[in-house]
């Protein structure tokens, strides 16, 4: 455990509907002030675990602390956190300023009209103080319902998909507003997202989870850089899993044999010691050349591709490879104007560095967390 | 469209809203549909309640036989509150009793159903209803039995020493008012049910998460946001039971007496059909004064 008083702590929680398992003897440390995204898909716990530290679900199993205080039972009026709900849930039959002063007020705090005054100015909605929520757009209401949870200077302000209601321009502008409070009042945020880009953007911190359990924990560089297994691979970014095994493991370079060709993996990023694995390696990581048209020395390369769909993005072009095992890999490369793009049926050798591949237990679904256009929202 | 004078007027603000056949049939079939309603209406309701008005003004000294003759005799009015005021009086106290016991009983029943049921809901509702499949009258004469001298409930309460060994239930204020609490009960509880109903439970718990223990969250949230449901109930509930003769007729003795009784006995049975009606239009403008003023002063205007 960290030395900070003020942590969130969950230790062994477990919460159970009926046979249903929704989260598994979860164990978590959120640092104070830190901004902690719990990220995942519909369905994984992700919400059920922050309902839990917010007192409105009771864990079937464990603890919650905030620093050395058990909370785990208390009602959830008499807990030092507020949320933020997915819906908003602003009051309807109060105006703007009571929504936000409805906090201060039942703490009976003295000054709670300058205080309000001071978070409608802050979430710069002034001259909104006299209306109704109804009256409000969807970007306006969030901020009250933001504005209705920070007044209350809670120990840890819990985000329940805060953006998820707004169109996209208004997430992104959102989220880089968020990240500035936060940054601005050192107040620790737990943010529930399904959005891995929003996790990324905006998190110190993400907590991937998947099954009611924490697939992997890490800072976003860290997590996307080095996932330890093939969901996290696949549901931060894109990832290209080849099927390989491992010949030697014993130096600073894991070897593996993937359908005939030896390549490197850093030992650091092998996550399997033995036997078959996964080869992962991002899209954008992998240069293309012509076959036979380059020397590569210390880095890895696969040869025998050829392209069979070249897609344009404008910033990027997209490469599917067809390697000869019958796999096709998908090649990201910017679009620097060096030199002119492949074109379908060119054959091409693929390259990475090793400190960019890495190893994966093989037992793992290799299309587990792959995310299709429609479940993204 | 009417324009300033001598202004010629501008040709952005001049042309009248152009109404294609399109929107002109539509506007058409909207005012056919209104149209069965609108003639029940008047047929049933507005030129009937001119005739009560009407005949409220006819000479009092007329008869069955003799016939009614028209005299703008507003003295009747005066007649009929000096004559019934006390009647007036023991109707609207009865009626507000009534009504506020059925709140007091009501609420907790719709916000039960409401929150609490889970899958017992409908069947809930239906036990609510159930009373309304078999009539008014029936139900009401089923109460003297169960109020009656050597019926149970005054049996036990002479036991428990409540009521005095020769007190008695039926025939005293308590079993008229109990009567009518026991029919407008539903009418209570079916508007509250709907407004709880409506009243989404993530805002009670928004409520718990910004420091409301289960009193203030209720008070602060579910409370107002079921007022429209409090307003429409009680309306529902005490209006009828101001003009119900039934109740005091089957439970009660003329002691017990309504202004409903009053006026059924004089449509009825004497014939005294200015009176009837003077009876009538009080009762009705001293209501609709009363629901003015409450439906004001709950604020609740634009609810009900």
């Amino acid at each position: 455990m960290t030395g900070s008083t003020e942590d969130l702590r969950l230790e062994n929680v477990t919460k159970r509907f009926g046979d249903f398992v929704a989260v598994d003897a979860l164990d978590l440390t959120v640092p104070q002030g830190s901004f902690f995204a719990l990220l995942g898909p519909s369905g994984c716990g992700k919400t059920t675990t922050l309902r839990m530290v917010a007192g409105l679900e009771e864990p079937t199993a464990g603890r919650v602390l905030i620093g050395d205080e058990d909370i785990t039972n208390l009602r959830p009026y008499r807990r030092p956190v507020n949320t933020v709900f997915q819906s908003y849930a602003l009051f309807p039959h109060l105006t703007i300023f009571e929504n936000i002063a409805f906090g201060l007020r039942r703490r009976r705090v003295k000054d709670f009209k300058q205080k309000t005054l001071e978070m409608l100015n802050l979430i710069q909605l002034e001259q909104y103080a006299t209306r109704k929520p109804d009256q409000l757009s969807g970007g306006q209401q969030q901020r009250v319902a933001l504005g209705r949870a920070l007044i209350n200077e809670p120990g840890v302000l819990l985000l329940d998909e805060p953006l998820g209601a707004l169109d996209l321009k208004l997430r992104r502008q959102m989220q880089v507003e968020l990240k500035r409070i936060q940054t601005e009042i050192g107040i620790t945020f737990v943010h529930v997202t399904h959005d891995q880009e929003e996790a990324m953007t905006m998190a110190d911190t993400i907590a991937v989870m998947n099954h009611g359990v924490v697939e992997q924990m890490g800072a976003p560089g860290e997590l996307y850089e080095n996932p330890s297994t093939t969901f996290v691979a696949n549901f931060l970014g894109q990832s290209n899993l080849i099927m390989g095994s491992v010949i030697d493991s014993t130096g600073q370079t894991v070897v593996v044999d993937c359908h005939g060709q030896k390549v490197g993996v850093h030992a650091g990023r092998s996550h399997t010691a033995a036997g078959k694995g996964w080869l992962g390696v991002r899209p954008e990581k992998i240069f293309a050349s012509p076959a036979g048209s380059e020397d590569y020395f210390d880095s890895n390369v696969l040869t025998g591709g050829r392209i069979t769909d070249v897609g344009f993005f404008g910033v990027s072009t997209q490469y599917l490879v067809a390697m000869p095992w019958g796999q096709e890999v998908v090649v990201f490369e910017q679009n620097t104007g060096q030199r002119a793009p492949f074109k379908n049926g060119d054959e091409v050798d693929l390259a990475w560095s090793r400190g960019h591949a890495y190893l994966l237990d093989a037992d793992q679904d290799a299309q587990a967390g792959m995310t299709t256009p429609e479940d993204a929202e | 469209m009417t324009h300033g004078l001598g202004a010629p007027a501008a040709p952005e603000m001049s042309p009248a809203p152009v109404v294609d056949g399109e929107t002109a049939r539509r506007r058409g079939w909207g005012w056919l549909l209104l149209l069965p309603g609108m003639l029940w209406l008047f047929v049933f309701f507005l030129y009937p309640t001119i005739q009560l008005f009407f005949t409220s003004l006819y000479d009092p000294s007329g008869s069955f036989e003799q016939g009614y003759s028209m005299t703008w005799h507003f003295a009747n009015y005066v007649d009929a509150v000096r004559d019934t005021w006390n009647l007036f009086a023991r109707s609207f106290t009865y009626a507000g009793i009534a009504t506020v016991v059925c709140l007091a009983m009501g609420y907790p029943l719709a916000y039960a159903i409401a929150f609490k049921a889970g899958r017992w809901k409908n069947v809930m509702l239906i036990l609510v209803i159930a009373p309304f499949f078999t009539s008014f009258l029936l139900r009401t004469l089923a109460w003297r039995t169960i109020l009656s001298d050597n019926g149970p409930v005054t049996s036990f309460l002479q036991t428990i020493a409540v009521l005095p060994d020769d007190g008695r239930l039926l025939a005293t204020p308590v079993a008229v008012i109990a009567g009518l609490i026991y029919n407008f009960l539903p009418f209570m509880t079916l508007p509250l049910y709907a407004s709880l109903d409506k009243v989404d439970p993530r805002l009670i718990e928004a409520a718990g998460d910004l420091y409301s223990g289960p009193f203030t969250g209720f008070r602060k949230v579910t409370l107002p946001l079921s007022m429209p449901g409090v307003v429409s109930g009680t309306l529902l509930c005490f209006i009828p039971a101001c003009g119900d003769y039934i109740n005091a007729e089957l439970l009660g003795t003329p002691k017990q007496y309504m202004v409903g009784n009053r006026i059924q006995s004089a449509f009825l049975t004497e014939h005294n059909y200015p009176l009837a009606s003077s009876l009538s239009i009080i009762l009705m403008l001293v209501v609709v004064a009363m629901v003015i003023v409450y439906v004001r002063r709950s604020g609740a205007e634009d609810l009900v």
